[in-house]
């Protein structure tokens, strides 16, 4: 049986053990509503804090007060469920990722003499089921547990045939085996969040919770959209009202982007009419499966800049700045 | 097609189907597997479940189908719309089709058929030298050479999935495809639930699609530090470095001058190295995972040749082997200007001529358009 310490948990408080932990110490939350413990809910709240500006909360886990690293979390839960606001718990959830993120990494990479190997191994095929092997100070894991995590990433250094593999396995640094895990790491984080319900809290919570709640406030609906349409959708509006032909590709990007603006298949119609082979049905038709109103059922999602530049349907101006799939564009986040 | 050219090819068909039993089996798991097929001038039945042999032969007799299609993917509900069918997973396939493999030789065998008058000419015209229509259609011929190179791509194939992937040789079924190229179905649990993306990414891999210099130690700045890969390495990086480098004695020498040569160079090599090592299959095949795909034994309505498995890929000749119509003698109105061989026998070229063939060739350039039944 691996031990796991409390030096552990304090790295991994998201971990089942952890609870387990809080239970052995026979401490209640009725307990931790005492005046005593404020600074632990404080610290919580620091936690919180610092986590919804987008910052990684670090830990001294060199001082000796690791059982207060471990509370903050587990009370930092319970101020979120109480505020109950999803974008705090999101934003609670991807910070703390990070921040067991650059502890697996390190764990990973001081102990890749296999010596202390088990506990980061462990989290990684127990939360995740993948198992990670150590080939000549290098992790490797099979081919499709990698393809089914790194097809998500758009960087080209991802693609496998930028890797190395070799017998059914791809090698990869400490750093790559944590990155390749991060969003499943902030789901499963939010997922064991979501699944803690809270009751009542002591008295001492509530204000803290309050600020928490106005807090929020600062995040609520602060994304501008603009109206304009991104320059290759532009282009391909051109191109059919022209009444010249738009290539298959070209049709998709407009319905995949315009239904993810909300619009309906009955609105989109219309714009196909001066294409040269225009047929109301075969349109309608084409358009309700991409939507996922038929056929299989599977909702289309407009294609990457990527595969567009690829497809010579990008036609990209300033106005892009960056983005990544042409859905993005325009929106642009005021600064809270 | 026109209905005296459908009953001739029907009865060839129906004949196999009725005597042929041995070579036509349902794929493993073949109750989790949707089955389609398509008749002679009509649209595709899919959606349906074949449990064992004995009702895919009941099924073939009653409907002469001319083409029959069988899932990758398993499903829970294969009979079901596809929104309902409950995908579990689906083996990897490849298609290798010697019409997309760019060859020199397919001028020489490809027939340009008008779309208008069915005028049939060897060489590309702007306009039908009968009709001046210049819509055509492309018919191509079997070919020595498009079934060797295509073989040569299977190789490679093989090579990579064996070695790179871990996929043993027993995993792998190679198909000859009925027409101009081949099949594969890989069936390896490993691989099994790889959704569209993730199938995108490997055939990228395959095909050597998206490497950066990076990747093979080449740096953009600072390029003097760059290290190559090595002879004895694995997977794409080994492959790279015997290419580029041809032996063990010559790598530092070479090494140095692809340095030197700097980044965009050797960008332009792999680019090369791209053409000539990356596997050419068809991506779309592949990224499919809801694909009925031609079923093994049953007839490529293309060509009338059958989809058999390939057990000595080298010795196969498929215009031998999956020749596999009766050899009796039809007659028909041939119009085939392009001399086509099968089962070791020559056959034409005809120019709008009666003529008395074996079956197997009558149905073929029946299905090729390039005759019509008497």
């Amino acid at each position: 049986m691996l031990k796991i310490g409390v030096k552990d948990l304090a790295k991994y408080p998201f971990l089942t053990e952890a609870g387990e932990y809080l239970r052995n110490t026979g401490l209640s939350l009725e307990q931790l509503g005492h005046s005593d413990w404020q600074p632990i809910v404080e610290k919580a709240y620091g936690r919180i804090v610092v986590a919804s500006s987008g910052q990684i909360y670090g830990s001294d886990l060199e001082g000796l007060d690791n059982d207060s690293e471990l509370l903050s979390f587990l009370v930092a839960i319970i101020l979120l469920k109480s505020a109950g606001i999803a974008t705090l718990i999101r934003r609670f959830s991807l910070a703390e990722s990070r921040r067991a993120e650059r502890y697996l990494q390190q764990d990973l990479w001081v102990s890749r003499d296999k010596k202390n190997l088990e506990l980061p191994l462990k989290i990684i095929q127990d939360l995740f089921s993948i198992n990670v092997s150590i080939d000549n100070e290098e992790f490797v894991i099979k081919v499709p547990d990698y393809l089914q995590r790194a097809v998500h990433f758009h960087e080209k250094e991802w693609k496998l045939v930028n890797r190395r593999v070799a017998n059914g396995f791809v090698y990869l640094s400490a750093h790559e085996t944590v990155r390749l895990i991060r969003t499943e790491l902030g789901e499963y984080i939010n997922a064991k969040i979501q699944s803690v319900s809270v009751d009542s809290i002591p008295q001492s919570f509530k204000s803290r919770v309050d600020d928490l709640v106005a807090l929020a406030k600062k995040f609520s609906d602060t994304t501008y959209v603009s109206s304009e349409y991104p320059p290759c959708v532009k282009h391909g509006i051109e191109v059919l009202e022209k009444g010249e032909n738009l290539p298959h590709s070209g049709r998709f990007l407009l319905a995949t982007y315009l239904l993810s603006k909300g619009q309906t298949v009955d609105q989109i119609a219309p714009l196909f009419k001066n294409a040269p082979d225009y047929n109301e049905r075969t349109t309608k038709y084409q358009l309700e499966h991409i939507s996922g109103s038929s056929g299989s059922g599977t909702k289309y999602q407009c294609p990457s800049c990527e595969k567009l530049r690829s497809e010579s349907l990008c036609f990209a101006t300033p106005d892009c700045d960056g983005i990544i799939n042409p859905v993005q564009f325009g929106k642009k986040r005021k600064s809270p | 097609m026109i209905e005296k050219d459908v009953s001739l090819i029907q009865s060839a068909f129906k004949e196999y189907y009725f005597n042929r039993f041995d070579l036509i089996h349902v794929p493993q798991r073949a109750t989790e597997r949707e089955f389609g097929y398509q008749k002679f001038n009509s649209g595709m039945t899919r959606h349906l479940v074949v449990k064992n042999d004995k009702e895919l032969h009941l099924l073939l007799m009653r409907e002469v189908p001319s083409d029959v299609y069988c899932s990758n993917a398993y499903y829970t509900f294969p009979n079901l719309p596809m929104s309902e069918k409950d995908w579990k997973g689906a083996d990897l396939i490849f298609d290798i089709d010697a019409k997309d493999l760019g060859l020199s030789c397919r001028k020489d065998h490809t027939v340009f058929k008008c779309s208008s008058c069915n005028n049939h000419a060897t060489e590309f015209r702007s306009q039908c030298a009968k009709c001046g229509s210049p819509k055509f259609e492309t018919v191509s011929v079997g070919c020595k050479n498009c079934i060797s190179e295509s073989k040569k791509e299977v190789t490679k194939l093989v090579d990579i999935i064996t070695t790179d992937l871990n996929v043993s040789k027993e995993q792998v079924e190679v198909y000859f495809s009925g027409n101009e190229g081949f099949h594969l179905r890989v069936t390896n649990v490993d691989y099994e639930q790889l959704g569209s993306q993730e199938r995108a990414d490997l055939v990228d891999y395959l095909m050597f699609n998206g490497a950066v210099p990076e990747s093979f130690g080449m740096k953009r700045q600072d390029n003097s530090k760059s290290s190559l890969p090595t002879f004895d390495e694995k997977g794409w990086r080994g492959r790279v470095a015997r290419r580029l480098f041809s032996s063990k004695s010559k790598a530092p020498k070479i090494t140095r001058e692809i340095i030197a040569s700097g980044y965009s160079a050797f960008q332009v090599q792999l680019e090369e190295i791209k053409k000539t090592m990356g596997v050419r299959v068809d991506p779309k095949v592949t990224m499919d995972i809801h694909r009925i795909f031609r079923l093994e034994g049953s007839i490529n309505s293309k060509s009338g040749l059958s989809k058999i498995h390939c057990t000595n890929l080298d010795s196969f000749d498929p215009y031998l082997e999956a020749c596999l119509l009766g050899d009796d003698t039809v007659d028909i109105i041939a119009d085939c200007p392009v001399q086509i061989r099968l089962k070791n026998k020559k056959f034409g070229p005809y120019h709008t001529e009666k003529v008395s063939l074996p079956k197997y060739a009558a149905v073929y350039m029946l299905c090729k358009g390039l005759g019509n039944a008497v």
